[in-house]
């Protein structure tokens, strides 16, 4: 068979784009449709998915601004020269990159360029029958040919019966059979799906919310963006569509092991849309988040936050008993506690110090922690005198205290402070430490893309499936009247002709026409088997 | 229980080591003999190909096959060794599991030693279908060997339970996909690789140039065309299930995190890995691309996905630093 007779057959079979030829006309769009076909060829397509992954590969070793910030800081303070330089190649914000938006944008249209002509030519296929028989059968991939009893219309009669379940069309003394359409269904559907997700991401991406809040114990959270530690809203978020929410945390706890390793965290809540309606329980833990409305509330972390009560060198309540959450520095939780105590008589008072839950002291007096649970709870803090600064109108971090005004107390000898027991300030005042309370840090978020990456995520998988595992493949029978025989009909004799084609697994392809043709022969069987 | 699992394990990568000898003996004693019969040989793969009605001779894929009928009873042992090491192997993921109390899938050495599990249950079921020559045995148990042997030596962690992110039903779709992918892609990362060192034998053979290892071991390899077809028949089977472990790692980081797509490292090097076996797909239907650069890709694919897995847990710290 000759080439062009082989691509005849096989025509439609895929409806993979034609490589990128010469250009005949000399129209003024020529380069605008030119540089079209080139971006939405498979090898450009190719080269930009290879692109993708190496534009990931620094997002996957660096450490990046949108997962941890203060990692990108310590790396740059460790490398000044190279820092800087990675820093304005956008490599520690890869994903948000317009280097790396613009690979994934081409990569998109030069997708949706090849889709819509192959949607196109493929919904053709749907409509139209299977394409004519080759002239010679016996140079397709697989061919055979026999003799048997029986009318050429008996035989491709019976063809018809075998061939159930394909597509077929009769021209003359032909039967063309395709079957495997779905194939290309599924690619197109995959395709497709990978746009539709783009779309769903992009959606949470402008219209979505996120926002984390640290609850103490006892304390309530109403969902407004000014009661958020942290947020990050979409590009056109809009405070209007936080979900009407408010919460409160009553109970926190953590289980371990003998080891220290969690075993389980959770948060006992009781949550309303507003003030007014009757709040109702909910317990939310790692992998059980609360829904409400188009809000998903997650438990993010958990810490310590000891009760203390300050008094002021008068003897007078300065801080009455209030939580001070402490941040975690180690899987111990040995946390970092900060207490700033403004409202004093005279001098303000502040303290710093660590807290430690199961608390071990080594014979050179500093503390650590051996257990993460609160086992034997200890404050260890230094205290300081004088002025916070808290007037000077420069908002200043909660965990954070500005020195400069500041002289230590005790020569900034640290004092342990056992559970109940109370440090007496050289020169006035006094500090107890009350009673250990826990904290919890929440997630807020809003994705109202989410569904849409959901369901296109369902189209993908699918698609993968079908343009992966079904086989589009083309069968043709022809017969003709054997030359010799009686004139009776009973007593004619046909020539069968059959071929087939397959673009993938030819192997399969050969088990399956092996077994079609053994159908088509054991039914009528031959009186000489003419095999070449 | 979990002291049975650790014994079961050690037995599985002794058998699997003699299993490995076996195939080893079994391919160089083959082609000692091919050397001395060569036109033997080619006759009886003719009739072999001889199917009943076809009347088209069959592509050099079946007649690779038909030759590779002739195996020495090196090559049978061996084969029932690796069946043999595939049943302890199985029990002692099996005990791992009783012993935890849970999907033995919470750890990096139990994560391991299932995910050769389905390297080798993969090889296996495509040796028995004659999908895949069995004198790629050796090749498949070395990498199969060291993987245990790493997984038993520095990432063996004492049965314990699990951390409460990893507490969700999720972990059984999630880590199931992704075990029974990333098996399947290592294998086929070894059959590219196979592919390769055949292909570049090939091609010096044919212009009469000497080879020297490691190409040198190509001789006793099927035919480059067959290599190529079980590295796509691999992967084609691995890559939606690695698309719907993403998918599912999705919907449980959302469940668990808070969203579902963060650029977590682990989940950066796994797109890169999805987007490298799509590369792959797409080059086989690429002028220019099929063969050689396409085998590349499968190499390069599995190293972004043993990067995934070794690299990402033990040296960066991310979301998925659980062992």
């Amino acid at each position: 068979m000759t080439l062009t007779e082989l691509d005849a057959a096989a025509v439609r079979l895929s409806t993979a784009p034609e490589p990128v030829g010469p250009l005949r006309s000399r129209q003024l769009l020529a380069p605008v449709r030119r540089g079209w076909r080139q971006l939405t060829s498979m090898r450009t397509a190719l080269l930009l998915l290879f692109l993708l992954a190496l534009g990931a590969v620094p997002g996957g070793f660096l450490p990046q601004r949108s997962l941890n910030p203060i990692k990108v800081d310590e790396y740059l303070a460790a490398h000044p020269s190279l820092g800087p330089l990675l820093d304005r190649l956008s490599l520690f914000d890869v994903f948000a990159a317009p280097w790396f938006a613009a690979v994934y944008l081409l990569l998109f249209i030069s997708l949706a360029g090849c889709l819509v002509p192959r949607i196109r030519l493929h919904a053709r296929a749907l409509r139209k029958p299977p394409p004519q028989a080759p002239l010679h059968l016996s140079r397709l991939p697989v061919s055979a040919r026999w003799e048997i009893d029986g009318t050429a219309d008996d035989v491709l009669q019976h063809a018809k019966t075998t061939l159930r379940g394909w597509r077929q069309v009769r021209r003359g003394d032909a039967l063309s059979a395709e079957k495997g359409y779905l194939r290309e269904s599924g690619n197109l559907l995959f395709h497709v799906s990978l746009v539709l997700l783009l779309v769903g991401i992009a959606v949470g991406a402008f219209f979505g919310f996120k926002g984390t809040v640290l609850v103490k114990e006892g304390s309530g959270f109403a969902n407004a963006v000014l009661n958020y530690d942290d947020i990050s809203p979409g590009r056109r978020f809009t405070e209007s569509s936080l979900v009407p929410l408010n919460f409160t945390l009553d109970d926190f706890r953590a289980t371990y092991g003998p080891d220290g390793a969690a075993r389980t965290f959770n948060a006992d809540i009781r949550f309303a849309p507003d003030a007014d309606t009757t709040p109702r329980p909910y317990d939310v833990r790692v992998n059980h988040p609360l829904h409400v409305g188009a809000a998903k509330v997650y438990l993010l972390g958990h810490g310590y936050a000891p009760v203390v009560e300050v008094r002021d060198a008068s003897g007078e309540l300065a801080f009455p008993a209030q939580s001070v959450p402490c941040l975690p520095q180690d899987a111990k939780f040995l946390s970092s506690c900060t207490i700033k105590v403004p409202d004093t008589r005279g001098e303000q008072l502040a303290f710093e110090g660590v807290f430690t839950p199961t608390t071990v002291q080594n014979e050179s007096g500093s503390v650590a922690s051996a257990h993460p649970a609160a086992q034997s709870p200890a404050l260890t803090l230094v205290g300081f005198r004088g002025d916070l600064g808290l007037d000077a109108g420069v908002p200043g971090s909660v965990y954070e205290l500005d020195r400069r005004r500041l002289k230590e107390i005790d020569g900034g000898r640290p004092k342990l402070l056992g559970l109940g027991q109370t440090w007496d300030l050289p020169g006035g005042g006094s500090i107890t430490y009350v009673r250990t309370t826990e904290w919890a840090t929440f997630q807020v978020t809003q994705d109202p893309g989410k569904l849409l990456a959901l369901i296109a995520s369902v189209g993908m998988v699918l698609g993968l499936c079908l343009s992966l595992f079904v086989r589009r493949r083309r069968f043709w029978v022809r017969v003709v009247p054997a030359g010799t025989g009686g004139t009776a009909d009973t007593d004619r004799r046909t020539v069968v002709e059959v071929g087939g084609l397959a673009r993938t697994d030819p192997d399969a392809f050969r088990a399956e026409f092996d077994q079609l043709v053994r159908e088509l022969q054991d039914r009528s069987p031959a009186r000489t088997g003419g095999q070449e | 229980m979990a002291d049975l699992s650790d014994s079961l394990l050690f037995a599985a990568v002794v058998v699997y080591a003699l299993a490995m000898l076996g195939f080893a003996g079994d391919s160089a004693s083959r082609r000692a003999k091919r050397m001395l019969s060569v036109p033997a040989a080619r006759e009886r793969a003719l009739v072999g190909a001889g199917a009943p009605v076809t009347s088209t001779p069959a592509p050099p894929a079946l007649r690779q096959r038909s030759a590779a009928d002739a195996h020495g009873f090196a090559g049978t042992v061996a084969l029932g060794l690796t069946c043999l090491g595939w049943v302890l192997h199985l029990a002692s993921v099996v005990t791992r599991g009783i012993a935890a109390e849970r999907l033995p899938w919470g750890n990096m050495y139990e994560f391991s030693c299932t995910t050769a599990l389905v390297a080798v249950t993969c090889f296996l079921v495509l040796v028995l279908r004659g999908r895949v020559d069995r004198s790629l045995g050796a090749f498949v148990m070395l990498p199969v060997v060291l993987y245990l042997g790493l997984a038993g030596t520095v990432l063996y962690t004492a049965v314990g339970p699990l951390v409460p992110a990893l507490n969700s039903y999720w972990i059984k779709i999630h880590v199931a996909a992704a075990v029974m992918a990333s098996g399947a892609f290592l294998l086929s990362g070894v059959l590219a690789l196979l592919f390769l060192i055949r292909h570049r034998y090939d091609a010096r053979t044919d212009v009469g140039q000497a080879v020297r290892f490691p190409v040198s071991l190509g001789r006793g390899l099927p035919s480059a065309s067959s290599l190529d077809r079980s590295t796509y028949v691999v992967i084609a089977f691995a890559f939606p299930i690695w698309t719907f472990a993403i998918i599912a790692g999705g919907i449980w980081a959302e469940a668990a995190w808070g969203r579902y797509w963060g650029w977590d490292p682990k989940e950066t090097w796994s797109f890169i890995t999805w987007v490298l076996y799509a590369g792959y797909l797409h080059s086989r239907a690429t002028a220019g691309w099929k063969g050689r650069k396409a085998a590349w890709v499968a190499v390069a694919a599995a190293a972004a996905l043993i990067i995934d897995y070794y690299v990402v847990n033990i040296f960066v710290v991310g979301l998925h630093s659980y062992a």
